[in-house]
């Protein structure tokens, strides 16, 4: 076997890609989607505090209070905004616009700041 | 006498429409239909994230029991795990590569979706139809 063949890629792996916007923007939808269905249980235990007594209600309520439970709030607050504006990428997507290279890295970097900023906006007014 | 049933449609007839999921694309529709309903729903979920945000146990109830509100909470919980349910099937299918295993998969999700959105369903009904008393 020659040298140049061996060290030739045999076929491309995920982990042989350099991340891009592209990409990474891509994956993240399918993880905040993943993320937000974990948080489904979030809404699932707000019932449950409201149906049960005002000793559990509060100890809910203390629990999203305290600072891990700040930190899940934030993390669903992103995860929600950020699947939330990638969703509206792809029915725009499925309609078959922006989908050149350019629009898709620039819509790609719109996501990912304008999520940020939308959860930094949230806790602003809720944390 | 009987004769062996013939079927008379074409390869291309039987193929048209179903793609390589067997269905067509009955399952893109019911993503993007369910999204959109998110959409318009989380609207209403961050409006009573809002309400919420200051609300004592009592308030809360009162909130839930609001007729439009437990209209929403409803639809919201039946919406969620539909939409969940979809794209969670869509991440089995993708990695699991054992036909029966995903199947299998897919069937407990779908279980599970349906007795999640029901004990949610249960909850708002049990506030909204008795408010001022607490269920345990």
């Amino acid at each position: 076997m020659s040298k140049q063949q061996a060290s030739r890629p045999l076929s491309p792996h995920l982990q042989v890609y350099k991340p891009q916007i592209t990409s990474v923007s891509s994956i993240l939808h399918r993880i905040t989607g993943l993320l937000l269905s974990a948080f489904s249980l979030l809404w699932v235990s707000w019932l449950l505090a409201v149906y049960s007594s005002a000793t559990t209600y509060d100890s809910f309520r203390q629990l999203l209070q305290s600072w891990p439970g700040k930190l899940l709030l934030l993390l669903a607050g992103w995860a929600l905004f950020y699947h939330l504006m990638t969703g509206i990428r792809h029915m725009i997507w499925d309609s078959v616009h922006m989908l050149e290279l350019d629009s898709a890295k620039r819509s790609g970097w719109v996501i990912v700041i304008g999520s940020l900023l939308l959860t930094g906006l949230a806790a602003g007014i809720w944390l | 006498m009987s004769r062996p049933h013939v079927n008379t449609r074409s390869a291309l007839a039987k193929a048209r429409n179903h793609g390589a999921a067997g269905s067509g694309v009955t399952h893109w529709w019911r993503m993007k239909i369910s999204s959109l309903l998110l959409l318009v729903l989380t609207i209403w979920l961050l409006f009573a994230f809002q309400a919420m945000s200051q609300a004592d146990f009592s308030a809360a109830r009162e909130f839930l029991a609001a007729p439009w509100n437990t209209c929403m909470a409803l639809l919201f919980s039946w919406t969620l795990f539909y939409h969940a349910q979809l794209g969670l099937q869509v991440v089995i299918e993708d990695y699991i590569h054992s036909t029966w295993l995903a199947t299998t998969f897919t069937i407990g999700l779908r279980l599970l979706a349906l007795l999640l959105a029901t004990l949610c369903s249960v909850l708002i009904l049990q506030v909204a139809l008795n408010p001022s008393a607490a269920g345990v």
